[in-house]
């Protein structure tokens, strides 16, 4: 596999490019090198690890086309080095090139760029083609990646005969038929309706779990950047403003661009379960009888606990009121007792979808990883508490419901001092002590 | 009257005399005694594509050459142009013109090959440089406005009387929409789908063949169609210089005032200029290349 180095790259399109960059470099702005050219891209700086899905996010004018267009060679930057696996892109061969075109890097385009002449299958074969591939395993291949994404049936079609949704997917197949380690995506689902755009994403993310490429997708859509996107890299005037993960990008912007930016971004479909959730209040083991259930609660001074069993995946919930029958019928074990009717989220669940669950169910929601085990549980509170935008959210820390009391606790990591918890309104006593200090030195 | 060597002499409007075409005169007579050699083989060239040419489609009875160029509309566009092509050639025998008409098609088609030879190569370069294009469009410009027949008395004197003349003024005339169509259909073709030829790792002639010229190929022959129609009515005009053909006819008729030649001349070149443009703009429009570029135009 191969990864992405940018270093120090600048470009400039214009009569005096190297004018340009001499001045930016001794720091000038944007618009005092107006008069040497346009400098699309200024100074960037980017490590893409192999394997990962890199997105560079910003609005049309920031450079972002230009700098994905570095990465292939189609533009050469005016100053800096562009690394792809070991070759410097600016420093090879035009038939080199071309060769680190055709096995290395591909790219899908946003308005699909599909030969119009050529059938489906004929355009997902054009990579092919050029690599010298024979025509029968060029046919073959060809039809796989048309499968992949989908449009086995269509490969005797013309592009036109498709949907803009269906010319993109022959676009990626095309990408994915080249069989290259590295994938450029150019704002490849923003010319696609909303709906059909959703699908797109779903499926790339889909295909990039089994195929592992290293994707470099652009787009001015922050939505659609966090959605996708490992790392995100924020592009403003030409200069890349901050690179790291959505959930970074959202809970610490770099600057006030950025946190205007993110802060109409649908924060529930960018951080998961697992960023939120909070460790649970009484968990108790299914081999370990009532009584101990019956403790577990009466120490978390709460009305039902979790069951898990020994490798502590999450088995439901027992009632204190059940295990108290259980206990006076004599009961040993837990069997019968649980309740398994809660649903359980996953930690990779976007907060979005936790809000049914956590709507329904009396307790906090469960949060399990990928074994099934019981990672954590989202109380309702801390559900709402996410929503709001990191820079706003200090003031008005509790809910309206808690008890003030009980608010300073919301930050707290005691899971058991949470707010929404069904422990809430008995740790509202231990916790006061620690609010009036805070309150003092307020 | 003696005018003394040096003295300017001027025009009625008092303006010193320019003697713009005293120059080219003297560098036509300049370019004919110096390029005498390469002027009479090109002469002998295009004289024998001419004489092989016309014995293609006059030596044949004419039912053979007429039930052929039917063909030739059946495959280009439908029965219905088939049709009519056949009545028309029939009113063209019908007014004892055939002789003529296919010496004058046998021109137009050699000289509109030349022309198409030599268009079609400058214009990709034009679309691909803008310096080329920049320098070709006022040169184009004037090749196209010159009216036709002041073309006829370089290439007269140059290639004397006779059908060479007519074909090289021909060419020269009908170039200039053979460049430019050209130039235009190269460049608009979608960059994007360019940019993929390169991204994918395709070489510039490779993408010229693959994607820029199939794509092209509507406008491309636009312009050929536009270069046979202005082969044509020059084809007609060379006639003056003794190009054989419909031309020739005409221009007899306008010697004698002979209304029903000229009209009988006339109306056989409208009915092969019908012929000609109805099927080279079918040839344009009904390949695959071009429906599915057609198709995806307006998508």
């Amino acid at each position: 596999m191969t990864g992405l180095r940018v270093e120090g790259v600048y470009k400039v399109f214009g009569r005096r490019p190297n004018e340009a960059v001499k001045r930016l470099r001794d720091g000038a702005g944007r618009e005092d090198v107006r008069p040497w050219g346009t400098a699309a891209v200024i100074d960037a700086d980017l490590d893409i690890a192999s394997g990962e899905t890199f997105v560079v996010m910003g609005l049309s004018g920031s450079g972002k086309s230009t700098l994905i267009r570095m990465l292939n060679g189609l533009l050469k930057p005016t100053a800096g080095r562009v690394l792809l696996g070991d070759d410097d892109l600016g420093a090879v061969s035009a038939s080199q090139l071309r060769s680190i075109r055709q096995r290395k890097v591909s790219m899908v385009f946003q308005h699909f760029a599909l030969l119009p002449h050529r059938t489906v299958r004929d355009n997902a074969a054009y990579p092919l083609a050029l690599q010298g591939v024979d025509k029968a395993e060029r046919r073959q291949k060809a039809d796989e990646a048309l499968e992949m994404v989908g449009l086995g049936q269509w490969g005797d079609s013309l592009p036109h005969e498709l949907s803009g949704g269906m010319r993109q997917r022959v676009g990626l197949a095309r990408a994915l038929a080249a069989d290259t380690d590295i994938l450029l995506m150019d704002e490849a689902f923003s010319a696609l309706d909303p709906l059909i755009r959703r699908e797109m994403q779903d499926q790339l993310l889909e295909l990039q779990q089994t195929l592992g490429k290293t994707i470099v997708f652009i787009t001015h859509d922050l939505n659609e950047a966090m959605y996708l996107g490992d790392r995100i890299a924020v592009m403003r005037d030409g200069r890349v403003v901050q690179v790291g993960t959505s959930e970074q990008i959202l809970s610490a912007p770099a600057d006030d661009y950025v946190a205007q930016f993110v802060a109409d971004v649908d924060r529930t479909r960018v951080l998961t379960a697992s960023s939120v959730m909070r460790r649970p209040a009484a968990v108790a083991f299914a081999g370990g009888g009532p009584r101990l259930a019956l403790r577990t609660m009466r120490d978390a001074q709460v009305a039902a606990a979790y069951v898990v069993d020994r490798s502590r995946v999450l088995r439901g919930i027992v009632r204190d009121a059940d295990a108290v029958a259980a206990t006076r019928a004599g009961q040993e074990t837990l069997e019968g007792l649980i309740d398994d009717s809660l649903t359980s989220v996953s930690v990779d669940t976007p907060l979005a979808e936790v809000f049914a669950p956590a709507a329904e169910s009396p307790l906090p929601v469960p949060v399990t990883d990928d074994k099934g085990r019981l990672a954590g549980v989202i109380p309702r509170a801390i559900l709402l508490e996410a929503m709001v935008p990191a820079d706003t959210s200090t003031p008005p820390k509790g809910t309206p419901t808690a008890d003030q009391a009980a608010v300073p606790a919301a930050t707290d990591t005691d899971p058991a001092d949470a707010p929404g918890t069904p422990a809430d309104a008995t740790t509202a006593a231990p916790s006061a002590g620690r609010a009036t200090d805070q309150e003092v030195r307020a | 009257m003696t005018t003394p060597i040096l003295a300017l002499q001027s025009t009625d409007q008092g303006v010193p005399r320019l003697p713009l075409g005293d120059w080219v005169d003297s560098a036509i007579s300049w370019v004919t005694s110096t390029f005498g050699g390469l002027f009479d083989a090109v002469k002998s060239v295009l004289e024998g594509a001419y004489d092989g040419l016309d014995t293609v489609l006059s030596g044949p009875p004419f039912w053979f050459v007429a039930v052929a160029l039917a063909l030739v509309a059946l495959f280009a566009k439908g029965w219905k142009l088939a049709v009519g092509t056949l009545v028309g050639l029939v009113v063209i025998a019908g007014v004892n013109q055939w002789g003529n008409a296919m010496d004058t098609l046998a021109l137009v088609i050699l000289a509109s090959a030349v022309a198409l030879v030599l268009a079609i190569p400058l214009g990709i370069w034009a679309a691909r440089n803008d310096g080329v294009s920049r320098v070709l469009r006022p040169v184009l410009d004037f090749m196209q406005t010159m009216p036709a027949f002041v073309y006829l008395i370089p290439t007269v004197v140059i290639f004397r009387v006779g059908v060479v003349p007519g074909i090289v003024a021909t060419v020269i005339f009908a170039m200039a929409p053979g460049v430019r169509f050209t130039e235009l259909g190269l460049r608009q073709v979608d960059r994007e789908v360019v940019e993929a030829g390169h991204a994918f790792g395709s070489s510039e002639g490779r993408i010229l063949r693959q994607i820029q010229l199939p794509l092209a190929m509507p406008t491309i022959m636009a312009g050929v169609n536009q270069v046979i129609m202005l082969s044509l009515s020059m084809v007609v005009i060379s006639g003056m210089v003794g190009a054989a053909g419909l031309g020739g006819a005409v221009v007899q008729a306008l010697q004698r005032v002979n209304v029903s030649l000229g009209f009988e001349a006339g109306l056989s070149v409208v009915i092969l200029a019908m012929f000609l443009d109805r099927v080279t703009s079918a040839f344009g429009t009904r390949s695959k290349t071009a429906r599915a570029v057609a198709a995806a135009g307006k998508a």
